[in-house]
């Protein structure tokens, strides 16, 4: 470790960014101004166009991704074969340093082989490498005006993180455009949609690439608006606007935590008064900033993640949210909106990795937030009905996992497994969208079941993603999920793993998550997909996607076509595939060039923007036996689904969904956790129920009733207790006396809660009244108190 | 001069202002109190920028300006739609907040 | 006023004829802003209203700021006033009189006005009892002009941004649809 920091620090004094670097990597604001343009076209010219627009907004998204594609290869290369000016220098540290690995660190200079280099061992090699080939972002920025001497730069910032982002938002946005071309076919706002996918689409990504604070909040904020056009899209019904309302307010809630955290790190970043990501992030990790300030940011921050990240006690928006289109949930709110949290808490890790303390603590704020989030989340997705809703509340589940992996310190495994995540979500999403296409109805207990028969495309699509999501082995979950486990340190306690600290907490809560994922991705599975088909008696079509279908809402449900289908495919490649991406080093069936590719290239391990994190080694007892939770969940679901109720219907000759004599209806424990689970812990009551209802009649009444019942009582009870006191010591006149005055008290009070009753007069100038006159009394009091 | 020439003529313009968005039961006339209050606070921008030789006071009149104009647009938007629903501008009829 | 005049006896002789001139305007205008309130006509009262502005324009040039004061003139006497008359117009107020105002609700505003005048004249005398404003030459146009394209670029593009949000607003607002 102390070599990379060397090496950091040696990279243009102390800060890792250069701004001359391959084409792709200094132009990479192209990639959001594509769909930006294409958003104003389709807008202005998409009702013309043959198409109406969904070719611009495809075209140009598809751009994006190629462009994204080549930025990514331009990376690749990039972080293997930048030469820092003056690397000899370096190279005679790291000699006299490890002297095991002057052998290797001479190959490396010479820029051979990877495989070559880890042949021997490793780490010598690895840091050799690191030393002469150092972690370096490329920004480019521009100023855009400056005031008071504050400059306003705007300019783009890629790194590997940066450069994954925009990779996996434009390939997933690319597919849920071509998979809308069919899904929302023929709807009355076609164009409109297309142009908000754009615009989303060009602001997230906007997000990911932006070198400084200011506009990450303006990436931010335009999300969150595109959020909430396309959750109201089908705005007609009132649910579908109540939720996109509810979506923004919420996020409104967390957007105030974001701006009070920028504004502290703004003014708290070394003095510098700077808005630079990098600059901002350098000088926490050199220790600039001071620590209170940094808890402040944190804990500002947090808000903000767990607003828009959907963490537990903020969630409620996301599986409301799932009022949008398919297509938008696939989009937004599981691939790539509600990773934006997690990106920011990634991109500014050095605020949290300080401010909370991460290295070396066993909890914190933000790893027990996630921790919670990921067990509750999972656990209301058992009870759900609506199979979008079942993937929202594990897409929450799944946020709780990252927000969790950060804040053990495992940096790396929570993007990796935002991007695992957001392949197989999407995945999730498009194949729940194709079957509702199909029977034209989220509810799995009422409209589905037995689909497996009419869908057998889908079907596979789906067992893939579902394997996947559940970190089934060999696919993308499986890694994404085992490293977040490696990286709490918690098995440190039985065996040794390593890490920044010992979250056994984190771990067992991130093993039970990992059942719950199994068991209700089973569950899902069998309720759409088998039994017996429970749809096909409603004849008219209803549900959300009653606006916007075409002609077939009779007869029996069919495959989706292909610009359904082939998403899927691709998806379900990556669910598959890209979990190889990063295999645990010291894994030793595969070889030693392929482990931790992801990391190495995505992490920026050394850089000076970024704090030194300790890694977690893979452990095989670990491996196995949070695969055997995830197993053992979904066989327990499968038992329970495919055997058991599988059979009761059979003998019923009824499709069920549960079993009649369940355990909610044996046991009354069971029935009211059931109860407790459907109505989401009570949090939306908590929230519109009792918050919000209580601000708006509820206040004033229950002042008026402390008025009456408490205050007047304790004035009472205080005077008569005085009266009894005073009857045994004191004389009648002194009785009188007290009596008199607790009795003025009361009514003088009793008068005055009357009276201010009147000043809730409706009548606005009187209200304007009391606010100058309360105004002027307050500086007249101001005046007073100076003046003494 | 006095500086205080200034701002006490300000603030009693403030203070007649005040007492007109107080007391008028006309919506327009409500609006044209919130100019009275707008014009003593931009009296007294800009005697303190005389005051301290700065050219700033002078500024955020001008934004004041600014911002009053949009002030009087969006008043009179409400107010016209106040009318076309209520068929009156008459505050003391709009008491839809009574508690 | 006694101390008003005191000061100007106290200085130099030009500033007799300006403080004289100052006060003549300064009691137009105060008798002018009382007109605007108390009047029962709608078009008296924006009439009365001229006078104030035009009033306070005349204030600005004391201050040297000659900008300012065209500006004022410009923005607020040539348009505000017109896009009142437009809404007293469209509004059909009553052109006559505006409803006797309830005893209570007059006492209520003048105790209010009377106490915030009060108050802020306290303060004011208190903090500023002879301080003088010394005005050698008007403030140069170009001095504003650099200073609010330079300094103040970020409050300015507020305030284009809050412009153009008004005249959105007010289309949407007022808007039959």
């Amino acid at each position: 470790m102390t070599l990379s920091v060397l090496a950091a620090e040696a990279v243009s004094g102390g800060s890792s960014v250069v701004h001359d670097a391959n084409w792709f990597l200094e132009n990479a604001w192209l990639i959001p101004l594509l769909p930006a343009v294409s958003f104003l076209l389709i807008l202005f010219f998409g009702k013309r166009m043959p198409k109406q627009g969904a070719e611009i907004g495809i075209a140009a998204v598809g751009l994006s991704l190629i462009l994204a594609v080549l930025t990514g290869f331009a990376w690749l290369d990039h972080r293997d074969n930048f030469e820092v000016p003056g690397t000899e220098e370096h190279a005679l540290v790291v000699e006299a340093d490890g002297s095991a690995g002057s052998d290797e660190l001479t190959l490396t200079a010479a820029a051979e082989e990877e495989s070559d280099e880890h042949a021997e061992t490793d780490e010598h090699a690895d840091e050799g490498h690191e030393a002469s080939h150092p972690y370096v972002a490329v920004q480019n920025s521009t100023q855009w005006l400056q005031s008071g001497g504050i400059e306003f730069n705007a300019g783009i910032l890629v790194d590997g993180l940066s450069v994954m982002m925009l990779f996996m938002v434009s390939l997933v946005s690319l597919l849920v455009h071509i998979y809308s071309t069919d899904y929302v076919g023929g709807d009355r706002r076609y164009t409109h949609f297309f142009a908000f996918l754009s615009l989303f689409t060009a602001s997230m990504l906007f997000f990911v690439v932006s070198d400084n604070i200011l506009q990450m909040i303006v990436g931010w904020e335009l999300v969150g608006v595109c959020s909430f056009v396309l959750i109201g899209h089908w705005w007609e019904e009132k649910p579908n606007s109540d939720a996109a309302l509810k979506a923004f307010l919420t996020n409104r809630v967390g957007d105030i935590g974001l701006l009070v955290g920028m504004i502290t790190l703004f003014f708290a970043a070394g003095g510098g008064l700077t808005f630079d990501t990098i600059t901002i992030n350098s000088e926490i990790v050199a220790g600039n900033v001071s620590h209170t300030a940094l808890v402040v940011a944190a804990a500002s921050l947090m808000a903000a993640v767990m607003s828009k990240s959907g963490q537990f006690i903020l969630h409620t928006w996301l599986p409301d949210a799932m009022a949008g289109p398919t297509p938008v949930s696939a989009l937004i709110h599981a691939a790539t909106m509600v990773v934006a949290g997690i990106f920011m808490v990634a991109r500014l890790y050095p605020v949290f990795f300080e401010g909370m303390q991460i290295g070396g603590s066993s909890i914190n704020l933000l790893a027990t937030v996630g921790a919670i989030t990921l067990v509750f989340g999972g656990l209301l997705a058992f009870v759900q009905d609506d199979i979008k809703k079942v993937l929202a509340y594990s897409t929450v589940s799944q946020l709780g996992y990252m927000a969790m992996a950060l804040g053990v310190g495992a940096w790396t495994a929570a993007v990796f497994h935002l991007f695992t995540h957001a392949f197989f979500k999407a995945n999730l999403f498009l194949g729940s969208g194709s079957v509702a296409h199909a029977v034209h109805s989220f509810d799995m207990k009422k409209d589905m079941g037995g689909m497996r028969k009419f869908m057998p495309k889908t079907y596979v699509t789906f067992i893939i993603g579902s394997l996947a999501l559940a970190g089934i082995f060999p696919l993308a979950g499986f890694w994404s999920k085992d490293e977040i486990l490696v990286g709490t340190g918690g098995w440190g306690l039985f065996g040794g793993t390593g890490g920044n600290g010992a979250y056994t907490f984190h771990l067992t809560m991130g093993m039970i998550g990992a059942g719950l994922t199994a068991a209700y991705m089973t569950r899902a599975i069998y309720l759409t997909f088998h039994g017996e088909y429970r749809g096909g008696h409603h004849d008219e079509a209803h549900g959300e996607d009653a606006d916007h279908d075409d002609a077939h809402a009779h007869g029996d449900p069919h495959e989706s076509g292909p610009r359904i289908l082939v998403p899927l495919y691709i998806l379900s490649g990556f669910a598959i595939l890209a979990g190889l991406l990063n295999l645990p080093s010291g894994f030793q069936l595969v070889p030693d060039s392929w482990q931790e590719r992801f990391g190495h290239f995505i992490e920026p391990a050394g850089a000076s923007y970024f704090p030194v994190i300790g890694h977690g080694g893979p452990s095989w007892s670990l491996a196995i036996v949070s695969s055997a939770i995830a197993v053992g969940g979904g066989l327990f679901a499968f038992y329970y689904y495919f055997v058991r109720v599988d059979r009761m219907s059979k003998q019923l000759g009824e499709s069920l969904t549960g079993l009649p004599d369940g355990l909610t209806s044996r046991n009354s424990l069971a029935r009211v956790g059931h109860k407790v689970l459907v109505e989401k812990y009570y949090l939306d009551h908590l929230y519109t129920g009792v918050i919000a209802g209580f601000t708006k009649g509820p206040l004033a009444r229950a002042a008026y009733w402390v008025n009456q019942n408490v205050i007047d009582r304790a004035v009472d009870t205080a005077g008569t207790t005085s009266v009894r006191a005073g009857r045994v010591i004191y004389d009648r006149i002194d009785q009188g006396a007290i009596d008199g005055l607790i009795d003025g008290t009361g009514k003088a009070s009793d008068a005055s809660g009357q009276g201010l009753r009147h000043i809730n007069s409706g009548k606005v100038q009187n209200y304007a009244a009391i606010l100058f006159a309360g105004a002027a009394l307050l500086a007249g009091a101001f005046i007073i108190i100076l003046a003494l | 001069m006095l500086l205080n020439q200034f701002l006490v003529l300000a603030a009693i313009l403030f203070c007649i202002g005040v007492y007109g968005v107080l007391v008028r039961k006309n919506a327009m006339l409500v609006l044209m109190s919130v100019e009275l209050i707008l014009n003593a606070v931009n009296i007294n921008l800009v005697a303190f920028g005389a005051l301290n030789d700065d050219v700033g006071g002078s500024v955020f009149a001008l934004f004041t300006i600014a911002v009053a104009a949009a002030e009087v647009g969006i008043g009179l938007a409400i107010v016209l739609l106040m009318y076309r629903n209520r068929r009156s501008i008459d505050l003391s009829e709009a008491d839809m907040l009574k508690g | 006023m006694s101390a008003l005049f005191a000061a100007a006896s106290a200085d130099a002789d030009i500033y007799v004829a300006q403080n004289v001139f100052f006060g003549l305007i300064a009691i137009t205008m105060i008798w002018a802003a009382l007109r605007v309130v108390t009047t029962s006509n709608v078009v008296h009262a924006a009439l009365w209203l001229v006078v104030v502005l035009g009033g306070v324009a005349v204030q600005f040039l004391f201050l040297g700021a000659e900008f300012v004061a065209v500006t004022q003139v410009l923005v607020y006497i040539g348009a505000v006033i017109v896009l009142f008359l437009f809404g007293v117009m469209l509004t059909r107020a009553s052109m006559g009189a505006d409803e006797s105002v309830a005893r209570e609700k007059r006492t209520m505003a003048t105790v209010t006005a009377v106490l915030l005048f009060a108050v802020m004249a306290v303060a004011l005398i208190d903090s500023f009892e002879d301080v003088r404003l010394v005005i050698d030459e008007p403030q140069s146009t170009t001095l504003v002009s650099d200073s609010i394209f330079s300094q103040y670029i970020v409050p300015f593009e507020a305030v284009s941004v809050l412009l153009l949000a008004a005249l959105v607003g007010a289309i949407v607002v007022a808007r039959r649809d």
